[in-house]
């Protein structure tokens, strides 16, 4: 599926589509299918998201959802080499999950 | 230290509004991001893979303790309390938004601090000897004539706009320990046979995607005409410089296609049209800077003994220090590498401490080295052992400066939207590997460079040892390099062949220094192992 991703043009924080609006949780994300240039373009010009792009992802059998690329795996998480600063701090295999 | 004089605040106060004034009409709808994008760049604030990213320059690597005390508070404030020192001698914050970078901007004013010039197609934040003033070995303090150039770089308006960035390296020793060579203009202060001093202009070097060595093209500039013959250098490329294509329109290319000849032809044309005209800014500027840089007020009659009685202090003074010109002084370099660390990261009460020895041991200066660690450029011996016992007790006195645990690396790809691979973890796990094994000290002298990309922000090309990640169909790869050198006897590595996964690379990294340890002769270093021996049995060892 086709996911979209940005930053948050106030506090750079790394967001999702979610429907509606912008997630931190990349397991928020939903299929935006094909046509999500309008949809890009709109958001951008109203300023809920800076430098959004759509990227490959798949949602795996129990809800949660996988970029394809270990960049946006990266993004989504946090850095690797900081497991205090990420979305998931007490996860011991959230790091394992992203590589 | 330089101080500002009223023109350089006023232009930095200025900048402050100008930018707090952007970034408001930007998050107010008034400038769309393509509109801000380049002026955000201008005040060194990029968008990066986790959040927006402020680089602030630090020029030629000089601060004192209340510039280092204000980069922890914003570390503090604004950051999640740490500071990442780069590869060209600034510091970098990986989590700022965009509404606090005026506040951010105006705290470092007040301390004659800016991000002017980190980014985008302009000249960047001028480099130097990080023991500039202080090594024994030197002929003059570089930073008079970096400062100089520092002024007449900022807001150039004809140089602001360039086919590419632009980086200069100014060093005054014979000993390039700046990579004054792998810079687009890199100048070395000489003296000539009437003993007078001069700059020598080496152009065209640099590393990225298109590693070159920079040429000399001038043995000799007066240094009333250095701003004149540096101004000549940029014009050409600026005139020249391909537009059309970003990887072909940095000045090496340039100078590459022409070829030295005709590019120094085309310089010294040029040169020679400007003194015609007599445009060459005032020498009274150089001689107002330089007393900034005087040396500090040195006792005299100090001993140069050290008491050597604790082992691990003697290794620290061994491999930490650097000889002094002022008898009974050292330069004592902080080590930002502790084994399993995050190479030129430092928390803000890390930063503290710093600012708080920079004040005790070293006349209230320290210095980043391009090499992600810190200097304390004139400590006493006699203060050294107190010295150390305070920075072992912040962890802050790992005894490995040049050697296999003191890895550049870049953020790579935990941090940087450009990377391909992560650079951090494959630099700890190194660093874990030969302190397990405590090696270290008998492999001596070994750089070993990480770039998570082939844009080189990790000097893999000037790697005794260089690593590059790459992307191999979605997954990390690491290629191996060997042969690099930055010193004054540059050189760019080679590439091994295929290369390995995250593990891989560091039994790779291993095997290489196994095949140094079998082949070396007495007093060579890896470096001068491997260019006697080529790279064949290194290539056995890997892939046999």
């Amino acid at each position: 599926m086709k996911i979209l991703t940005g930053n948050n043009l106030e506090t750079g924080a790394v967001v999702w589509w979610e429907g509606k609006g912008w997630s931190l949780h990349v397991d928020d994300a939903v299929d935006a299918g094909e046509e999500f240039e309008t949809l890009l373009a709109t958001e951008e010009a109203e300023r809920r998201v800076v430098g959004a792009y759509a990227i490959d992802a798949e949602r795996l059998d129990d809800g949660r959802v996988r970029p394809a690329h270990i960049k946006d795996r990266v993004r989504a998480l946090g850095p690797t080499v900081r497991p205090d600063l990420t979305l998931k701090p007490n996860d011991p295999n959230a790091i394992a999950e992203v590589l | 230290m330089y101080k500002y004089d009223q023109y350089d605040q006023a232009m930095v106060d200025a900048r402050v509004e100008e930018f707090r004034d952007q970034c408001r009409r930007r998050m107010e709808g008034h400038l769309t991001e393509d509109q801000f994008k380049p002026l955000r760049l201008m005040n060194g604030l990029y968008l990066q893979l986790h959040a927006y990213m402020l680089r602030v320059a630090v020029p030629y690597g000089t601060l004192n303790g209340q510039q280092m005390d204000a980069l922890a508070d914003i570390a503090d404030k604004y950051d999640r309390g740490y500071g990442h020192f780069t590869t060209r001698q600034n510091i970098q914050y990986n989590w700022i938004k965009l509404e606090d970078a005026g506040d951010i901007l105006a705290d470092l004013a007040k301390v004659e601090m800016h991000a002017i010039q980190t980014s985008g197609n302009c000249i960047r934040n001028i480099s130097a000897d990080h023991f500039a003033g202080a090594a024994a070995d030197e002929l003059v303090d570089p930073r008079p004539y970096a400062e100089l150039m520092r002024q007449w770089s900022s807001f150039h308006p004809e140089f602001t706009y360039l086919p590419r960035k632009f980086k200069i390296c100014v060093i005054g020793a014979d000993k390039d320990r700046a990579a004054m060579k792998l810079h687009d203009i890199g100048i070395q202060i000489v003296k000539n046979d009437e003993g007078e001093l001069g700059a020598q202009f080496y152009v065209g070097g640099g590393m990225g995607r298109t590693p070159m060595i920079a040429p000399m093209i001038r043995e000799f500039v007066p240094l009333d005409q250095l701003i004149t013959y540096a101004e000549a250098c940029l014009r050409v490329y600026n005139r020249y410089g391909r537009r059309d294509n970003k990887y072909k329109a940095r000045i090496k290319i340039l100078v590459h296609e022409l070829g030295k000849e005709e590019y120094t032809r085309q310089v010294e044309e040029e040169f020679q049209h400007m003194l015609d005209q007599g445009i060459e800014p005032p020498f009274a500027e150089l001689e107002r800077i330089r007393p900034y840089f005087a040396d500090p007020a040195f006792e005299t009659g100090l001993s140069d003994d050290i008491d050597r009685s604790d082992p691990d202090f003697a290794l620290w003074v061994d491999t930490n220090t650097h000889a002094h010109k002022a008898p009974g002084y050292v330069s004592a370099v902080i080590s930002l590498k502790p084994v399993g660390g995050i190479p030129g990261d430092a928390t803000a009460e890390q930063m503290h401490l710093m600012a708080d020895l920079a004040r005790e041991y070293s006349f209230d200066e320290c210095r980043v080295m391009h090499t992600q660690n810190i200097v304390l450029p004139h400590v006493k011996k006699a203060d050294l052992y107190a010295l150390w016992q305070k920075l072992e007790a912040a962890g802050l006195g790992t005894a490995n400066l040049d050697q296999i645990g003191d890895i550049i690396a870049c953020p790579g790809l935990d941090y940087c939207s450009l990377a391909n691979a992560r650079s951090i973890p494959v630099a700890q796990k190194i660093a874990q590997r030969f302190e397990e094994k405590g090696q270290s000290n008998t492999l001596g002298e070994l750089k070993l460079k990480i770039s998570g990309c082939i844009n080189a922000c990790g000097h893999h090309h000037a790697g005794h040892i260089g690593i590059l990640g790459v992307d191999k169909k979605g997954k990390e790869n690491y290629q191996l390099l060997l042969g690099g050198s930055e010193g004054e006897d540059t050189s760019l590595a080679k590439i091994t062949g295929p290369g390995f996964d995250e593990d891989g690379i560091v039994d790779a990294v291993e095997k290489a220094t196994e095949v140094y340890l079998n082949e070396k002769q007495e007093g060579e270093r890896f470096l001068d192992t491997y260019r006697r021996v080529g790279m064949a049995p290194f290539k056995e060892a890997l892939y046999g």
